[in-house]
């Protein structure tokens, strides 16, 4: 156990604690090692809570805890008491999860990796429907298995009503799978099936999706809270900020490399921007009315 | 499944001779007759396959039972779920069991089993089929496609449970070119059905009937679709038009169809009256519940779009009237999951990966330490103890003493019932004498003699006893003032304990 400066006085502590002292690198990194059990909460727990503060009364300190978390590998997503010391793996950390290892077939398939990377980014826009949910520190999310589910197979069968009433041909040539159109990936993927232990079937996407929502839950990301429509989840304060401040961009990054410039006038919509052109939205109406 | 073609890319034919199609919109007539005709291909199937089986599967009709299949799961779907797997092998096994009667239960579920499974595609991971065309594309070069489709498809249900639904190709399938608008369609049906029936043409009849049951079914579907829609997201679905005309539209079919059905129902009853002939009073009867089921659903409709309103104005509330907030952020829906869903696969998984690798936070690895595995390793292992563990001594209480009899009075009581075997006495003299000593002892004394009324001879025998209590209702009444009941003659018997212990001796 370490031995912990005294607290009660932080004000006389700070002019005195410009020698950083093996003391305050262990407690740095103890902290770092609460931030690495994503599921403890500083409510929960006396020292994580005493560190916590620390961490925001006492700047050098705070520094400290930064620097043993960077060179760890780790990104510093933020450090309060709702979300305690939110930090997550940096892209070549040990820390960091591989695909491959999150599902084995993903490495061979390359249909698998789409679905079950789909399926994370479906929990968290079903999570944060709207931008403000994603941008409000108060928002909790809810989600179920089977509505992500119904969700993005909603959103699939609009495009293929789409590609019908446009004349498309939609079927992929044979001798190109990758060209397929990604949505009937998922739409192609059965919702669901009979097993004989009566688990969820893993390949199909709703046992995708119940795998993604495990593993967010096990993550600290999101805390089950029923059984209804195959388990539903609320998320918590880490997930809001990994959503917002890493994945999000991160695929929005990717989305522009590719040349696809998502338009958007930064009104509150959900509605696919493809329909706009028959469902014109009034901005800022907050109501499903049409200009 | 449906054999896969070859992939070889057949070069463009731009110059030589009349192409076979001029382009791909007349190819898009032909594309889709291909697709119908894919459709079909898994039923042929099973009967191109049953010989492959394990055992004398050729009697059954495969493809018979994979359409009636198809007919049991459309006709089971509910609003809500759909039908059950067991119950659709249960309803069946009659039709295998008429084509096999001389062969056993076991193996007409089995083959039930078997085509339901074989129609969902269990073995596949996408529990799917898939079958190759090929088309023109627009500059004339030949590409070969995939067309994946599904029969009957699995559903997450309630609690977790599965059911299944049969997909509009399997409708298709089953009634043909049914992708004609619904309401005119059910309209046309229905009209047929009543000239149908006015003129006594009844298996026609029947016909049209079960038709415009399928498009009832699918009537039902395209609005359950669209109440999810909302449920998950009121912007999804334009609220302003589509939805409430088509929910208009709906309720005007229902109240149309409502009537109509009724008319036929009375027309279809008096039909099924005045005929004669017994087969087309039969398949009158059958017209009637097929016409009543019709309504059944009809009014299921009707009650799920009552409850459309108030649905829209709750998610409204929920999704709608929220505090606006100033800030924006990333829009997840719209900036990612829809510009990404009609991307190729190989960019699409690129952004899926990118999201992947960010949005799911950390794991620690498990690591262990050298030194740490040799001991786990050497370890023995833990030796359990036959004995198990030890108990631990039990904390005693003494219980307080709540008899209502004292051990004197017991005796005092067998003391006074300890009768000479000759002269037995009435319970009411040994109650005044058992008073005369104690006011309890009575109780005790009219307990003990109400069980000599049935005397444990029994336990007396196997014991040895050499006497026992008695007592005998001679109908005389008891005269006390405490107790009622039969004056009891209450007298002692004397066993023949040698002779009973001889008997046990000679039985054993």
């Amino acid at each position: 156990m370490t031995e912990h400066v005294d607290r009660s006085e932080p004000e006389a502590a700070a002019p005195a604690s410009a020698v950083v002292t093996p003391a305050d690198a262990a407690d740095a990194a103890r902290l770092v090692s609460f931030g690495l059990q994503p599921r403890l909460q500083p409510a929960r727990d006396q020292e994580y809570a005493d560190l916590l503060r620390r961490y925001r009364e006492d700047p050098p300190f705070a520094r400290l805890a930064d620097a043993v978390a960077t060179g760890l590998g780790l990104i510093v997503l933020e450090v309060s008491p709702r979300a305690g010391m939110a930090v997550t793996a940096a892209e070549d950390s040990v820390f960091a999860v591989r695909m491959g290892e999150y599902a084995r077939r993903t490495s061979a398939d390359s249909g698998d990796r789409f679905l079950h990377g789909l399926a994370h980014l479906a929990v968290a826009a079903m999570a944060f429907p709207r931008p403000e949910d994603l941008a409000d520190d108060g928002y909790i999310g809810r989600v179920s298995v089977n509505g992500v589910d119904a969700f993005v197979r909603q959103a699939c069968r609009r495009l293929e009503e789409r590609a019908e009433q446009q004349g498309e041909n939609t079927d992929p040539a044979t001798d190109a799978p990758g060209l397929e159109a990604a949505w009937r990936i998922w739409a192609r993927r059965s919702a669901a099936g009979a097993t004989k232990d009566a688990r969820r079937l893993a390949g199909s996407t709703t046992g995708i999706v119940g795998k993604a929502v495990a593993f967010l839950t096990d993550s600290g990301f999101l805390q089950r809270t029923g059984d209804d429509s195959g388990g539903t989840y609320r998320t918590t304060a880490r997930y809001q900020l990994q959503v917002r401040d890493m994945a999000g961009s991160a695929a929005l990054a990717e989305l522009l490399e590719l040349g696809v410039v998502p338009v958007t006038d930064g009104r509150p919509t959900l509605l696919p921007p493809e329909e706009s052109d028959a469902l014109e939205l009034v901005a800022d109406a907050g109501l499903p009315f049409h200009s | 499944m449906t054999s896969p073609a070859s992939t070889d890319r057949v070069p463009p034919q731009l110059s030589a001779g009349p192409r076979p199609a001029p382009g791909p919109a007349a190819d898009e007539g032909l594309a889709r007759r291909l697709r119908a005709l894919a459709c079909t291909a898994p039923i042929h199937d099973l009967d191109a396959r049953k010989a492959n089986l394990a055992g004398e599967y050729s009697v059954y009709g495969m493809a018979e039972i994979a359409l009636a299949a198809i007919d049991l799961v459309t006709l089971n779907m509910d609003f809500d779920t759909g039908a059950d797997h067991d119950q659709i092998v249960a309803r069946l096994i009659p039709r295998i069991a008429a084509q096999a009667p001389g062969r056993q239960a076991e193996e007409h579920e089995r083959v039930a089993r078997w085509v339901l499974e074989n129609l969902i595609n269990v073995g596949s991971v996408d529990r799917g089929f898939r079958a190759v065309y090929g088309t023109f594309t627009p500059d004339g070069t030949y590409v070969r496609r995939d067309y994946d489709f599904k029969l009957i498809e699995e559903v997450p249900g309630y609690g977790g449970t599965v059911y299944l639904r049969t997909t509009d190709e399997a409708v298709n399938v089953l009634v043909g070119a049914l992708d004609t608008d619904v309401t005119s369609a059910q309209i046309a049906a229905e009209v047929k059905l009543e000239v149908l029936v006015r003129r006594g043409r009844l298996a026609d009849a029947q016909l049209a009937a079960e038709q415009a049951r399928y498009r009832t079914v699918q009537y039902s579907e395209t609005l359950r679709r669209a109440l999810e829609a909302t449920r998950r997201n009121v912007r999804a679905v334009d609220w302003l038009n589509a939805v409430p005309d088509m929910i208009a539209e709906a309720l005007d079919h229902v109240a149309d169809r409502y009537r109509h059905e009724n008319a036929i129902l009375t027309n279809i009853r008096r039909a099924r009256d005045e005929i004669e002939d017994a087969e087309n009073k039969r398949r009158a009867a059958e017209l009637v519940d097929i016409v009543k089921d019709c309504i059944r659903r009809h009014t299921q409709l009707q009650a799920r779009l009552l409850e459309a309103g108030p649905l829209f104005r709750a998610e409204q509330d929920r999704q709608a009237f929220a505090t606006p907030m100033t800030s924006s952020g990333t829009d997840l829906y719209g900036h990612l999951v829809a510009p990404l869903l009609p991307l190729p696969l190989e960019q699409a998984v690129r952004v899926t990966d990118a999201f992947f690798a960010r949005g799911t936070g950390l794991r620690t690895p498990a690591s262990v330490r050298v030194g740490d595995l040799v001991d786990l390793l050497l370890t023995p292992p833990v030796e359990r103890e036959n004995l198990g563990a030890e108990m631990p001594e039990p904390d005693l209480i003494a219980t307080p003493d709540d008899s209502r009899f004292s051990e004197e009075q017991l005796a005092a009581a067998r003391e006074l019932l300890d009768l000479p075997a000759d002269a037995p006495r009435r319970l009411s003299g040994l109650l005044a004498e058992a008073r005369g000593r104690d006011p309890e002892l009575p109780y005790l004394v009219a307990l003990l003699a109400v069980h000599a009324a049935s005397p444990a001879v029994g336990t007396a025998y196997r014991q040895g006893e050499e006497k026992l209590l008695f007592a005998v209702d001679d109908g005389t009444e008891l005269d006390d003032p405490e107790f009622g009941g039969a004056d009891l003659i209450v007298g002692m018997a004397m066993l023949d304990a040698a002779g009973m212990a001889a008997d046990r001796t000679e039985a054993a």
